[in-house]
């Protein structure tokens, strides 16, 4: 193979070499030290991608949560919203992004919009979900005891319905974790970027890609470990 | 057999925080229902009193109860709790005043077991060293160690703890009156007649007016001070005292209901201590032998020695009957509380005391 071939199948990569002995780079292995050197390029598209997920999983839960205690009031909201928010999950995310872009431009608000709504799904029917589970007895107990609907919702019904929401809350950022990596079309940056930008570079997609799963893993135990602290009793089983 | 005496609270007040309860012609109606689920229900139920609703399934029992605290709004008549009507106040209101347990108990999940206890004394906005004495104060008068269950998880207690916490709960904000559906329902029987016999012990102290649902007319015999027996329609086929409604049904529907052995179910309500006994010396046909303390020994007959029954005083008459036909010999001794012979009885003695208080008629 040659060293020409071999700048060839790196085209378009970030690196020229000079010397006849193939390198690292030439040869598209995984290359540590050229990670090493050049993990700073990561740090702004990381953020942004961070900023993304946050900000989309945020919009999401908050609309949803807002949508999901008015389903709860008035149950025959369920099916259009159950049908709406399913209707959105169909679409396509490139689809999605390019059909925002006439209307809202490139950018993180197109690409936020975009992730908030592949939430929606999710979150809202676990809420709901985590809302139906409640036990009946623990509903008609509290209602006999004389707490009033809006003391039966916060002090029962939610905090029963915690895990079932953490567990919507867990999918749904693990999911834009991943869709956020498409954020670059619609101008949004994220870690997408990088990866189009040289991605026949094994090193390059590798860290890339490495830095999602890292975003999604790390954030999925922070959410287990909230879970924890807000639902203690989920886990207490019978004592010793 | 601790638990089967007849436990009847008898005596002493009424405790000043106990309410009376009268239903007025209550009617309920659902919306879109050719039948009314209640029809003009009226019976009072006196402070500081048991009354038992009973009847099949479908009778309007569990909803009656809780047209008390209006978690089912009636239609028609009133209920008045000491003179003043359920509607004079907000409903979440009139709850927290009313002591509520229900059959799968409803203990909070997410709540510890002095959370769960705690929940009407915080609603009532008291601070918070009141409310923690009041819960470890609640733990130990259901008999548990406040110690060991107070920052349990309800899923980290046994059936019957559970059950017990759930009556803690309900007497929190030590309310004049206890609305109790099927409480012990879903617990096996052992635990269950346990569990009434604590509810009794507690009764006979605290005095608390309480309206109790079941379905098992013997439990609703142990526990009631008056029992009101529903058929369907949520008609009152009959509100008696147990022994009346067991001496006296009122027609065919509640013979059937209380059952054919009634005569029986009357036993379990008396004492051994209150029927006929007959002097030691009463020419029986054995000799009883005691010892200096004055216990009972043997039974003697010629040269035959046979084994003595022996009955305490607070036994109830269904089991010494049931005792006595197991027994070689006709007679039972009863003992008092230091262990020593009262008198004796003999099976024909329960016969005519049945006999008697039927007014020698039967049934």
């Amino acid at each position: 193979m040659s060293a020409l071939t071999v700048v060839a199948q790196a085209g378009g990569g970030f690196f020229r070499n000079r010397s006849g002995t193939p390198t690292c780079e030439e040869r598209n292995g995984l290359c540590p030290a050229w990670i090493a050197h050049h993990l700073d390029r990561y740090a702004s598209p990381f953020w942004q991608h961070l900023v993304l997920v946050l900000v989309s999983v945020g919009a999401g839960f908050s609309n949803n949560f807002t949508l999901a205690l008015m389903a709860h009031r008035r149950r025959w909201l369920v099916g259009p919203f159950v049908q709406l928010t399913g209707i959105l999950y169909t679409i396509p995310s490139l689809a999605a992004f390019f059909l925002l872009l006439p209307i809202t431009g490139r950018g993180s608000l197109t690409a936020i919009i975009a992730l908030t709504a592949y939430t929606l799904l999710i979150l809202f029917r676990n809420v709901v979900d985590g809302l139906d589970g409640v036990p009946d007895e623990a509903r008609d107990a509290g209602r006999g005891m004389g707490l009033t609907a809006r003391q039966l919702l916060w002090r029962v019904e939610l905090p029963l319905a915690v895990p079932a929401i953490m567990a919507g809350l867990r999918v749904a950022t693990t999911t834009t974790v991943g869709l956020a990596a498409l954020a670059f079309y619609a101008g949004a940056g994220g870690l997408g970027a990088p990866m189009e930008a040289d991605k026949a570079f094994d090193s390059n997609i590798v860290v890339a890609g490495g830095l999602c799963v890292i975003m999604a893993v790390g954030l999925d135990a922070m959410l287990v470990f909230a879970e924890r602290v807000a639902a203690p009793w989920a886990r207490a089983r019978a004592a010793p | 057999m601790t638990d089967t005496q007849p436990a009847h609270t008898e005596g002493g007040p009424a405790s000043p925080q106990a309410a009376t309860v009268a239903f007025r012609a209550v009617g309920k109606t659902y919306p879109g229902a050719s039948e009314p689920a209640i029809g003009e229900l009226s019976f009072e139920v006196p402070a500081g009193e048991i009354c038992v609703l009973v009847g099949p399934s479908g009778c309007g029992k569990t909803t009656a109860l809780r047209l008390i605290n209006r978690m089912v709004e009636m239609t028609s008549g009133d209920i008045l709790l000491d003179g003043r009507s359920v509607r004079d106040q907000p409903p979440a209101e009139l709850r927290r005043h009313i002591g509520y347990a229900i059959q799968q108990i409803g203990l909070f999940p997410h709540k510890t077991t002095a959370d769960n206890i705690a929940t009407v004394p915080l609603l009532l906005g008291w601070d918070r060293e009141r409310v923690r004495a009041r819960v470890d104060e609640l733990i130990a008068l259901i008999g548990l160690e406040p110690g060991e269950v107070r920052d349990r998880y309800p899923s980290q207690l046994s059936g019957g703890q559970r059950q017990r916490v759930g009556v803690a709960r309900a007497l929190a904000a030590d309310p004049p009156l206890l609305l109790m559906d099927e409480p012990f329902g879903a617990v096996d029987p052992i635990n269950r007649e346990r569990l009434q016999g604590e509810l009794l012990r507690l009764q006979a102290r605290l005095r608390k007016t309480i309206v109790f649902v079941t379905h098992d007319i013997d439990e609703a015999i142990r526990l009631g001070d008056h029992i009101a027996i529903l058929r369907r329609g949520g008609v009152l086929a009959q509100y008696a005292p147990p022994a009346e409604l067991l001496m006296a049904p009122a027609d065919d529907f509640v013979r059937d209901f209380v059952g054919a052995d009634r005569e029986l179910k009357r036993l379990a309500l008396i004492r051994a201590g209150d029927a006929d006994l007959r002097p030691v010396d009463d020419g029986l046909a054995y000799d009883l032998v005691r010892d200096d303390a004055g216990r009972p020994v043997a039974w003697l007959r010629g040269g035959e020695r046979l084994p003595v029954l022996a009955i305490d005083r607070d036994e109830s008459l269904r089991d010494a009957l049931s005792s006595l036909l197991a027994s070689p010999v006709r007679y039972g001794a009863v003992l008092d509380d230091d262990g020593r012979v009262d008198g004796v009885l003999a099976i024909d003695a329960i016969h005519r005391l049945l006999r008697r208080e039927a007014g020698g008629t039967g049934a």
